[in-house]
């Protein structure tokens, strides 16, 4: 990170974010500025590292980090000359730009002008064109005949996607690869849009398959300079939300990359953008890119273009907002090395790729004692996650000189990193930076459908990872009954005693139970599994949230998430959690003979799958609903979801009303 | 689990294998079967003494026969036996009394030499109490716990007034050995009539959820009395008595998942009122700061939190075997580990009716301090109570006498006393609270504490009742009073500390507490508002 003197205007910066407190720290430090931050009571982390801090009120953040209101007060109570508004919130608002300037406080980002024009989507569209900057070509209007469809979609080329103008989202979609289909593709969707809409207007539109989303990273001063930062990868998606992003892509070519680059600096160029922005691309399989749309603001993929270029973004973005011109060319930027950053959200990834979960953070520890690894999070052990802010915890950042150890890296972060009290998405983090397609770097914005077409279902154990997961929990359930004898003081038990050497057990996991035998010499246990010898040592701390483990010569870092009385044991291996269970050979004989407890049945019973409110309640007792109906809707963290029935019947109760806020299990409706 | 471990009593010839029935009714029926099945027993004369022993233990063995072990198990239950070779560690269990006859063989108890533990399963009925008082006659003797498994239909009345004497002379020894040597009820299947009133003596009765229950009379007699349409489940089932009545401490999903928990449970209590608390290894630093802590009470002191958040942050492992989970949820007590040490935690749970104490509340914290003062275990008590819960229920109901109960049991515990006021402490609740006026020897206060005579609004109402300005009032009272200081200026707290650092510091105290000695008056036993 260089260091920069700044003038005395600039002493003071205030940062409206959460998630990079400690980042913005260092850099301030780094500025000479002082850094002042703004809370909301929940959450007091980001305060810590403040030098000073002004709270701006509860969540909802239309009340606190929202609140321009008390956001400029907090300017005005600190002194600050000026405003990092990070990302999300406040950071492409205008109108917060506007009343800081009125305030004489600079906003540290682009000039208003420029966050106008590209908030715009048509409008950014048509300055794009203008800088020569590709966009998806497409043709908007009433289309005469089949044949004047095809004429178009060969002007186009090929493949081409046809929907009626009116249509919204994916509607009625057609895509076409030849004249044929652009023939049937018109039929279609003029019938369509006539009937459905009363509107004759189709669109057709170049289709890109197999998108990848590429974006570039530019930086612009205010002196009409302008340079790309190279490229970050943020394909792997859900719901157009990133999930795990890398700087730079496995796909671009120096060629593609430079043509990428240039152009989004011509497109910055074009709004006179300064500051620090991200123009983002669609990538087809043949290198084809098209431009989809412009952030004004840092992106909270930032880092990983930091690891690789050496530039210090906030701080690039403190000095051209104090008018400096950049200190680099563009022959100065470099790729150096590999960076991958994971998003850690609080969210349950076995459902549709991640619905939001809260709670509060009983337990966590961020992996930070790996080299190379950068944690951004705004919260601590304690934090409660609420259904207020945005459900990420933190940008795991790991770096190395080629992707190979990047990513490694990363296995080794998300394995020792703790959390508890929340459900995460660390099974799902995990399996995608170690699927072979993603390894290849054979991705595109589709990736997680295809790979997991029926859902995401948690690491999928090979053979020999199941002897290792099960000789893990039988060790680790003889180390803690070895343990529970170890009274210190008085003795309990008659001296002449031998401890125990050799165990008979019974390990069961996903219905599979397995009679094991155990040896044990020092730390190490030899476990007899099905005829196989697998070797597990360890120091065996049982308090310790991490157990590292040796099993079979390769070394493994386990999670111990609970251990029960009775045998239960709840591991973490390769990311996913499994439970076990371990009982003596005796009790797991006797274990037939106990009743199966009938779980509810929950067909007839809807129960929210996650914590929010209640938007709106579209049924009442008595209403008959089909399969599949829509009962209610529940919004949480900025998300609505639909709540189904799960099979047609009456509805007897319903317990819920719109703007209640429900949390998960809680029952919402009971059908007959 | 050697806590359990069980030696081989010298005595042989009262050792032996015998049938380990649960049901007395069927256990003297299967005994019965077999003698008619196999009559040379008797007459063959010519058998060796040693022969004729072999011969009964195998008989014993195979207990009623195949197929009522296999009802049992029909039931989802576990026999007498299996039940106790799950309890304890292979190869350790002893029996007495096997060849007492005709008195019946329905149950196995023994004790052993290592001053270890004593453990009964089967019937309380009246002909087997015999046997049940020598095993608890020596479990006092030698300082061992009683560990009872009750599977047992009831008295048998054909058996009349005998049955009624067995049953008081255990309930005897059960109040003779209580306070001497912890007693455990285990309730697996059905207990009424007098045979209930052995677990209710007990120091703690654990049942097994869809397979036990408790009642003075079954749902036949009750309909016949009260004319009350009741199922047995409802009447004296394991969600009854944990979350109704009180009078189950704890439900286990079945039989293995009780024994399991069972042995978990033993390992922390100490084995007799002359031994410490127990103490085992412990991997979690005595020093680890609780980073948590320090945002775990929330800045509006309306809003509730969980009190367990606190309990298991502080605990060794985040382990809490909490006791009566389900039952007057607004005070926590259960047992954790500091340091290795056992501990006994009771907590007021904001999350409950605001953590009030009520007549429920009281009781089930009482009886939870008596307990471990009795067995040498500290207690911690984490503070945040608004005060008694006001209402004619309450009133009704005797809050007074029954609040009483807990201020008396606090006021009187000798062992090492550690507070903690984390939020409200306010009126009288304050000074039940195990405060520094009734002997605590390590009173604590979080930043957060407010101790006071009541809250700011209610304090403001009747300190300026008719002014104006009540908002300045209040505002005043809260600077004033809604704060450590004035408890700290006068000593009534020790320290005002960091919440992060309560395990630290708890750990230390406790260390130092070790040696603590302190006795009552003499006197023949108190006399406790019951």
């Amino acid at each position: 990170m260089a260091s920069h003197r700044v003038t005395p205007a600039l002493q003071r910066v205030l940062f409206t974010w959460q998630h990079v407190a400690w980042k913005s720290r260092c850099c301030a430090v780094a500025s000479h500025a002082k850094y002042s931050t703004v809370y909301d009571p929940a959450e007091k982390v980001h305060v810590k590292m403040a030098d000073e801090a002004v709270c701006v009120g509860p969540a909802p953040t239309n009340k606190s980090y929202l609140n321009m209101d008390a956001i400029l007060e907090a300017a005005r109570q600190t002194g600050a000359q000026a405003v990092h508004p990070g990302y999300g919130f406040l950071s492409e608002n205008k109108e917060f730009a506007r009343r800081l300037a009125a305030h004489g406080v600079t906003f540290i980002g682009p000039d208003t002008h420029a966050i106008q024009a590209m908030g715009d989507k048509i409008e950014s569209k048509l300055i794009a064109k203008k800088a020569k900057v590709n966009t998806i070509p497409g043709f908007d209007g009433v289309v005469k005949d089949a044949e004047e469809a095809v004429r178009i979609a060969g002007e186009i080329g090929y493949p081409v996607m046809i929907k009626a103008s009116a249509g919204g989202g994916g509607k009625g979609m057609r895509i076409a690869w030849n004249d044929e289909e652009t023939r049937e593709g018109f039929r279609f969707s003029s019938q369509e849009a006539a009937s459905s809409f009363g509107d004759d207007r189709l669109l057709i539109e170049k289709f890109i398959d197999n998108p990848r989303h590429i974006e570039i990273q530019v930086l612009a001063d205010k002196h009409g300079n302008a340079l790309w930062l190279n490229e970050r990868e943020c394909s792997i998606q859900r719901r157009n939300q990133k999930v795990v992003e890398e700087a730079p892509s496995t796909f671009l070519d120096p060629e593609t990359r430079c043509a990428m680059g240039e152009q989004a600096v011509s497109l910055a160029k074009a709004v006179q953008y300064s500051s620090a922005g991200t123009v983002e691309f669609l990538v087809d399989s043949k290198k084809n890119f098209y431009f989809l749309e412009m952030n004004t603001r840092l992106q909270v993929e930032h880092p990983i273009t930091e690891c690789i270029t050496g530039l210090d973004l906030v701080q690039q973005m403190i000095r051209v907002a104090k008018g400096y011109p950049l200190q680099h060319r563009q022959a100065d930027i470099p790729i150096n090395g590999w960076a991958i950053e994971s998003r850690v959200y609080a969210e349950d990834p076995y459902k549709s790729f991640g619905l939001p979960s809260i709670g509060r953070l009983s337990q966590y520890q961020e992996p930070v004692n790996i080299p190379a690894v950068r944690v951004d999070s705004g919260i601590q052990e304690g934090s409660d996650i609420s259904i207020y802010y945005d459900p990420m915890i933190s940008k795991l950042v790991t770096y190395g000189s080629t992707r190979a150890e990047a990513l490694q890296r990363m296995e080794e972060a998300l394995d020792n990193y703790v959390i508890r009290g929340v459900t995460h998405n660390i099974p799902l983090l995990r399996e995608i930076i170690t699927h072979p397609r993603f390894v290849s770097g054979d991705i595109s914005t589709k990736f997680l459908q295809e790979v997991y077409p029926e859902g995401f279902k948690g690491h999928q154990l090979s053979d020999s990872e199941r002897w290792e997961l099960l000789a893990t929990a039988v060790a680790l359930f003889v180390a803690a009954q070895l343990r529970s004898q170890r009274f210190l003081g008085n003795l309990r038990v008659s001296s002449s005693q031998q401890e125990q050497r050799r165990w008979e057990l019974s390990v069961e996991l996903e219905k599979g139970v397995h009679a094991v035998t155990v040896s044990r010499s020092g730390s190490t246990y030899a476990v007899d599994l099905d005829g196989k010898r697998v070797d597990v040592s360890s120091e065996w701390n049982l308090a310790s949230a991490l157990l590292p483990v040796t099993v079979n010569g390769t070394q493994r870092t386990v999670q111990c998430l609970s251990r029960s009385a009775s045998g239960e044991i709840d591991l973490q291996y390769l990311g996913t959690s499994y439970k076990l269970r371990v009982l003596s050979k005796l009790a797991a004989a006797l274990n037939k003979h106990m009743p199966e407890k009938v779980p509810e049945d929950t067909s007839s019973i809807l129960r929210s799958p996650m914590p929010g409110s209640v938007v709106a309640v579209s049924v009442k007792a008595g209403d008959t609903v089909a399969e599949g109906q829509e009962i209610c809707v529940i919004e949480a963290m900025k998300m609505q979801n639909s709540m189904t029935a799960a099979k047609t019947a009456k509805v007897k109760s319903v317990h819920c009303n719109a703007g209640d806020t429900v949390g998960e299990g809680d029952l919402l409706v009971e059908l007959e | 689990m050697a806590a359990l471990k069980v030696v081989r009593s010298g005595s042989r010839l009262l050792n032996g294998f015998q049938s380990l029935l649960n049901n007395p009714r069927k256990v003297t029926c299967g005994v019965a079967a077999t003698v008619t099945k196999h009559p040379r027993w008797y007459c063959v004369s010519h058998l060796s003494v040693q022969e004729r022993i072999e011969r009964k233990r195998k008989a014993a063995l195979s207990g009623g026969g195949q197929q009522r072990i296999e009802a049992q198990h029909r039931r989802g239950k576990l026999t007498a036996r299996e039940r106790v070779e799950l309890l304890l560690d292979p190869d350790s269990f002893v029996e007495y009394d096997m060849f007492v006859e005709h008195r019946c063989s329905d149950f196995g108890m023994e004790a052993d030499h290592n001053k270890d533990f004593t453990v009964f399963g089967g019937s309380l009925s009246g002909a087997h109490a015999q046997k049940i008082c020598k095993i608890m006659d020596q479990a006092m003797m030698v300082g061992a716990p009683v560990i009872g498994l009750n599977d047992s239909g009831g008295a048998r009345i054909q058996e009349g007034v005998e049955s009624l004497a067995g049953y008081a002379d255990i309930f005897l020894r059960n109040v003779m050995a209580s306070g001497v040597i912890p007693q455990i009820s285990l309730i697996m299947g059905p207990c009424a009539g007098g045979a209930v009133y052995s677990p209710a003596l007990t120091d703690f009765t654990f049942m097994v959820k869809d397979t036990s229950y408790l009642f003075i009379t079954g749902p036949d007699v009750v309909k016949s009395v009260t004319n009350e349409d009741v199922t047995q489940e409802e009447l004296g089932g394991a969600k009854t008595h944990t979350a109704v009545s009180g009078v189950a401490h704890k439900a286990f999903e079945n039989d293995i998942d009780a024994l399991l928990n069972l042995r978990e449970f033993f390992n922390f209590l100490p084995l007799s009122n002359k031994d410490s608390a127990p103490i085992t290894e412990c991997h979690d630093p005595s020093d680890r700061l609780v980073p948590g802590l320090d945002t775990v009470v929330p800045l509006e002191t309306t809003k509730a939190y969980d009190m367990l958040d606190i309990i298991h942050g502080i605990a060794d492992e985040r382990e809490f075997f909490e006791i009566m989970p389900n039952y007057a949820k607004n005070i926590v007590v259960g047992f954790a580990r500091m340091n290795g040490r056992t501990v006994g935690i009771v907590g007021n749970q904001p999350k409950v009716a605001s953590g009030c104490l009520d007549i429920n509340s009281s009781v089930k914290g009482a009886r939870f301090v008596r307990f471990c003062d009795a067995f040498n275990i500290p207690i911690i008590t984490f503070v945040d109570v608004p005060g008694f819960l006001p209402g004619t229920a309450q009133e009704y109901g005797g809050i007074i006498r029954h609040g009483a109960k807990l201020l008396f049991a606090f006021a009187e515990a000798t062992v090492p006393k550690i507070t903690v006021i984390t939020r409200k402490a306010y009126g009288g609740a304050y000074d039940v609270m195990s405060s520094k006026h009734l002997r605590g020897d390590v009173n604590y206060a979080w930043p957060s504490a407010e101790v006071a005579v009541m809250g700011a609004k209610g304090a403001v109402q009747i300190i300026f009742r008719g002014k104006e300005n009540q908002a300045e009032a209040e505002a005043e009272y809260v600077e004033k009073f809604a704060n450590p200081f004035p408890a700290a200026v006068r000593g009534f707290v020790d320290d005002i500390i960091q919440p992060s650092m309560t395990r630290k510091r708890i750990c230390r105290d406790l260390e130092v507490l070790a040696s603590k000695k302190q006795a009552n008056p003499w006197k023949k036993h108190a006399n406790i508002p019951l």
